[in-house]
Formats: C-alpha cells, structure tokens, sequence
C-alpha cells in the first residue's frame, strides 16, 4: 500500500513541498536550539514550560478525538462511520508523531530521553504518559494497516484485530487522562490543581478531532474525490456540538469556584487569561485577546452547528465553523491552560510568556511535519478506496 | 511485495520495539537499584544499615535547618555573605537575566517567600528585610514525585533531596512541580558565567535542573554547609538532624516559635524560619 504516496497528481506534490519547507525551516531552528540551549526560547526560570508542551497537550487530545470515531463504529455498530474510522485512527498516528516531536524539543538534554525508559519511574506521571502514547500509537498503527489491508483485498478483517480494536478504546481515553495528571496532581499550581482538568481535556479533545477530520474530509472531497457522506458528517458535527458544550460547562465550572469562592489563588490565573491581573501597579494582560477570540470562536461556531442549513447545505460554513471551535480549543488549551498555569508563579511574582521566534520555528516545523504524515497516510487511505471502488 | 521480505520487516520491528522496551520491564520487575542508594553509601553521615534482610533500614537522620530571621536584621550583610559562600562553593553562575538565572539561596520579600501567609499589617522587620529562600528539602517532596528517571532523589540516610545532574534529562517536570520555586534549569552553557571556579564540586552543562543540596558533597567532609560556615558564630542558620531530640536545631525548635513555607502542602519542608 506504500506505494500509493508515491504517484500524485502535481497538486500533491506541491502541497507535500510546501510542508517540506517549513520542515526544513523547523530543523534549521532546531539545530539552533541543539547547539545553544534552551535559552533561545522565550521560556525561563519562572515559566518553564511553553509552546512546546501546551503543543503536546493539545495535540494529545486531538489523538484521542480518534476515538469518537472509532467506539461508535465498532462497539455500537454505527455503519456510516465505515469509510472515516480509518481517518480518526491515521489523525492519531500523526498527533501522536507531533507529541513526540514536540517533547524531544522540549527537553534540555534530548539524547539522554531513553533514561525514562533505562530508570522506569511508576511514580512519575511522565513514566505513564510515555507508555500509553507509545501503546496508543502502536494501537493505532496495527488496526489501521491491518483493517486497510482486508479491505482493499475485499475480505473481513482477521478476528485478533479486534481485541486490538477494543483495546485502544481505553488507550485512547487514558493518554488524554493521564496527560491531565501530568498536571492536575501538582501541588501550588491552583489553576492546574483541580479534579476537573481530566474531563475537560477529554471534552475538548472530542470536539477538536472529530472537527479536524471534517475539515480533512471536506478538503478530500474537493481535492482526491473522496466523499465522506452526508449523515457521517453530520454525526460528527453532533458530536462536536456536545463535547464542545460540556467543555464549556465545565471551563464555566471553574471560574464559579474561582470567582464565588474568592479564594485569590484559584482566581489569578482565570483573571490573568481574561482581564489582566494587575501587580505592583502593572497589569499583565498579553493572554486576554487571545482567550476573548477563543470564547468568541466557540460560541460562533456553536451557533452556526446548530443551523440546520449549514449542517446539511453550506460546506463553506460548515468548515468555517470547524475550524472556529479548532481554534478555540487550540486557543484554550493549547495556549492559556499551560502558560497561565505558571501565573504567579510560586513567589507570586509575574512573569509573561512569549515565544521567541526560533521557538516559533520550530514549533510550525513539526506542525508541518505531523500534516505531512496526514496527507501520506489519506493518499494510502483515498488510493485504496479508488483501487476497490474501480 | 515480496512475502519474505515482509515477514522478515515484521518480525524485525517487533524485535526491535522489544529490545526497546526491554530494559525498562526488567527494571520494573527487579529490585529498583536506585542513585540514592549510592548518595547514601558515599556519605558519611548515614549510619550502616541495620536490616536484617538486605533493605537498608532508615537511619532516621533527617537533615534540615532553621533561618532565624532576626539575626540576618541585626547584620544586614550577613545575608549577602552567607549567599556569596553557596555561590562560589558550587559554581554557581552569575546570569544577569531573570529569565536564565541560576539560584540556590538568594534573597526574596517575606510576601514573596510566604505568599499564604501575608497580610494586610505585618511588623516593621517583615515588611523591610529580605528573607532567605532555598530548597525546603521536603519530606515528602513533589519534584521526586514527578521525576520520570530518579535524577532528583531523596538520599536515604540523612533525608537530603538531591540532583544527579548526569541522569537528568531537562523535562523541568520538577520545576512545575515544585511548589516552592526552588529550581534553576540552565537554558544555556553556565561555564562562561561562572566567576571563579571551584574544583572542588562540577559545573554544570546546559539543559539540566540544579538547586541546592544541602551541601551534600562538604557534609561528605565532615563540613558545614557553605551557608551556614559564612554565618559562623551569629547563630542565624542553625544546621542539624530534626529526628535528633538532643541537637542544637532541637533545642531551638523546641524554644521558638517557628514557621514553614506553605506547609498546608503536606510536602513537610525542612526548613524553618523564625521571624
């Protein structure tokens, strides 16, 4: 089936070239930051995580998202999903890719990442994520070649596939928990320390997959004649609507406890992303147009799901609003929730977080890189479904 | 494709994630030989296992010290001195950037260092003289918690929370998890910032954590810590065994009247202050 990311038409390859260059650019930047250090990164002593984590834990979501696919189609036997699932289980590959990427980019001293594996650490969170990513992603790997290969020989799938099939499910749900608790098992980060971080992540996550994989299907269906179908989309879009609202229920959530308590730890963080918070008579508010646009695009995109005219009739506005609540939640999680984690900091002082342009690079580089295995894993996909249906 | 080839491709990758993953289950499934347990061997101050049955048993030291405030207002210069000592002793760089410093004790406002504990009215003293923070050594620490390859450990025998500055692999897991802000990571190279080297304790390379420790490697000698050697004689930080009913920090603990960083945490820090 490999051979099928070798033959496109001229769109293809130009498309793959263009991502080739922001790779390129991402390696240069990050043969920069090998040969320095971390220090050429707007991260320091008091936010000492930044773009490349608040990356990885979107992106982990947006593996996870898969599953929205996955569990209807095989544990409730929903057909229409029949001819996506393969996306959702081939977006998470590609997530998962980025996580890795974006971790290796993080760590001051990359060449020694396989002490985690040389002195297994159970009481590390870190331990745990390491292991159900890379169990998540050989899930994935395993059932979407071996469903892809017995489809295109037109025959059922072997019946061990299955167990492997059920397996991920959990998988899938536990790489978005335990990168939670990554975070929500810290003690003296407030806006971290909170039961809720876990569910809210997974909501998050299955409403920014599954809107990926509608906007990829709509691409596919322009560019490589790959219809997806109407009622598919339309479950997906379902589905978004309501992870998207338990999201929001429970960012909500949050900021009742925070502002009803009026304990000041647990509001500084909620204040710093959406007012500014004022010290020492300067207010650090570089977040606050961020998150607005963030509440902005999701309550937009909310709206236009719920008209049945863009559901069913208006593409434009269907990917319009997919890639709103994308953003959002990219806005949400893949930004504010990491960095205003470490405002105050532990002295209650404030620092602002601003990528530098080196990190920046580096980051688009491994963004182009995880799109760049999509579209190679959808040739494979759309290759196949044009070899059985000709 | 060749059916051969497949197969062989197959069983090669499967091989080859099970060489990975090999090292690690045998970790897990054998008796965890942890960097601790040699800290604890090469230092003097833990007393030989007593176990029967291989373990070794907790010795009971458990180190920690108690900063008293009121000395360091008495001689407003002490401070700087005692910062200057753990400086040079260490290597420590002098990064002139907030963002990359390097800082094991150094000076912070009372509403800084204990930010759950200010309020609206406090004394004279504590509103105008800097305090002493470093690394609380917990207990129960959050940074050994967090740490995926055991490079931050609690050294068995006298309770000291240390760094292995060769296994750490840069993640900063500990620095979010601590709650005390007691970590450095060295964003870049720190040898061109050291001011006078010692040979006598490493410099660190780039893309590691590091704070204090206690001074692990002078107790090692029989020494007193940097810190408290430049506050000889003033009684400003008392230095001791906190599990030793009859030691000097005892005496003081028992007599004065003591706070902790956020102890609320459950984290136990070892370090006290007496206001």
């Amino acid at each position: 089936m490999i051979e099928k990311i070798l033959r496109g038409k001229p769109a293809y390859w130009i498309w793959l070239a263009f991502l080739g260059s922001f790779i390129a650019i991402g390696a240069a930047c990050y043969a920069r930051q090998y040969l320095f250090g971390l220090g050429l990164t707007g991260m320091g002593r008091d936010v000492s995580w930044g773009l490349y984590i608040s990356q990885f834990t979107f992106l982990v979501g947006v593996a996870a998202g898969g599953v929205m696919l996955v569990l209807p189609y095989y544990v409730h036997n929903f057909k229409v999903f029949g001819r996506i699932t393969i996306l959702g289980e081939f977006l998470a590959i590609a997530a998962i890719a980025m996580c890795m990427l974006f971790i290796m980019a993080d760590l001051g001293q990359p060449l020694r990442a396989l002490n985690c594996l040389l002195h297994p650490t159970p009481h590390s969170m870190l331990f745990w994520d390491m292991c159900v990513l890379v169990g998540y992603l050989s899930l994935n790997i395993l059932c979407g070649w071996v469903i892809l290969t017995a489809e295109r020989k037109g025959v059922h799938p072997p019946k061990w596939i299955y167990f492997f099939v059920y397996l991920s499910i959990p998988f899938a749900f536990s790489i978005h928990t335990v990168t939670a608790m990554l975070y929500c098992g810290l003690p003296g980060r407030h806006f971290w320390l909170s039961a809720i971080i876990a569910p809210r992540f997974l909501a998050s996550a299955f409403a920014a997959g599954p809107a990926l994989i509608i906007i990829a299907c709509l691409v596919l269906k322009r560019v490589a004649n790959f219809d997806a179908g109407k009622e598919a989309m339309n479950k997906l879009v379902t589905i978004i609507m309501y992870a998207a609202l338990l999201n929001t229920f429970f960012v909500l959530l949050e900021v009742f406890v925070g502002y009803y308590s009026n304990i000041p730890g647990h509001k500084h963080s909620l204040e710093y992303l959406f007012f500014g918070l004022e010290h020492h008579g300067h207010v650090y508010n570089n977040l606050v147009p961020f998150m607005w646009a963030s509440v902005v695009f999701n309550f937009s995109a909310l709206g236009l799901f719920s008209l049945p005219y863009v559901r069913q009739k208006n593409e434009f506005l269907l990917g319009l609003s997919c890639v709103m609540i994308f953003l959002a939640l990219w806005i949400d999680k893949g930004l504010g929730f990491v960095f205003a984690g470490f405002v105050p900091s532990p002295l209650h002082e404030i620092v602002e977080y601003i990528p530098t342009l080196n990190e920046l690079g580096i980051s688009i580089g491994i963004w182009a890189t995880g799109l760049f295995i999509i579209t190679v894993l959808y040739k494979i996909v759309v290759g196949v479904e044009h070899e059985i249906e000709s | 494709m060749d059916k051969q080839r497949r197969n062989f491709l197959k069983i090669a990758s499967v091989t080859a994630l099970a060489g990975i993953g090999a090292p690690a289950l045998i970790r897990l499934s054998s008796t965890a030989a942890l960097a601790s347990e040699h800290a604890a061997a090469a230092n003097p101050v833990a007393k030989p296992a007593k176990g029967a049955h291989g373990e070794a048993a907790s010795t009971g030291i458990r180190l920690g010290m108690v900063i008293d405030m009121r000395k360091f207002v008495d001689d407003p210069k002490l401070l700087d001195k005692a910062i200057n000592a753990c400086n040079l002793v260490h290597n420590i760089p002098q990064i002139d950037n907030r963002k990359s410093e390097i800082k094991w004790i150094w000076k912070a406002p009372f509403e800084n260092v204990f930010p759950e504990q200010s309020q609206s009215h406090s004394a004279h003293n504590v509103e105008n003289f800097p305090f002493a923070v470093l690394c609380n050594h917990c207990d129960d620490p959050p940074c050994v918690r967090a740490c995926p390859t055991q490079a931050t450990f609690k050294v068995k025998g006298n309770g000291i929370i240390a760094m292995d500055f060769h296994r750490c692999i840069g993640c900063r897991f500990c620095m979010a998890a601590c709650p005390y802000g007691a970590r450095s990571f060295n964003w870049e190279d720190p040898r061109p910032y050291i001011k006078k080297y010692n040979p006598d304790f490493p410099s660190r390379m780039r893309g590691v954590v590091e704070k204090c420790n206690f001074c692990g490697e002078r107790l090692a000698l029989g020494q007193e810590p940097a810190c408290v050697e430049a506050c000889k004689g003033t009684g400003a930080l008392i230095f001791g065994d906190l599990n030793d009913a009859r030691s000097e920090i005892r005496q003081v603990l028992d007599k004065e009247f003591t706070i902790q960083r956020n102890a609320s945490l459950g984290t136990k820090p070892s370090v006290f202050y007496i206001v």
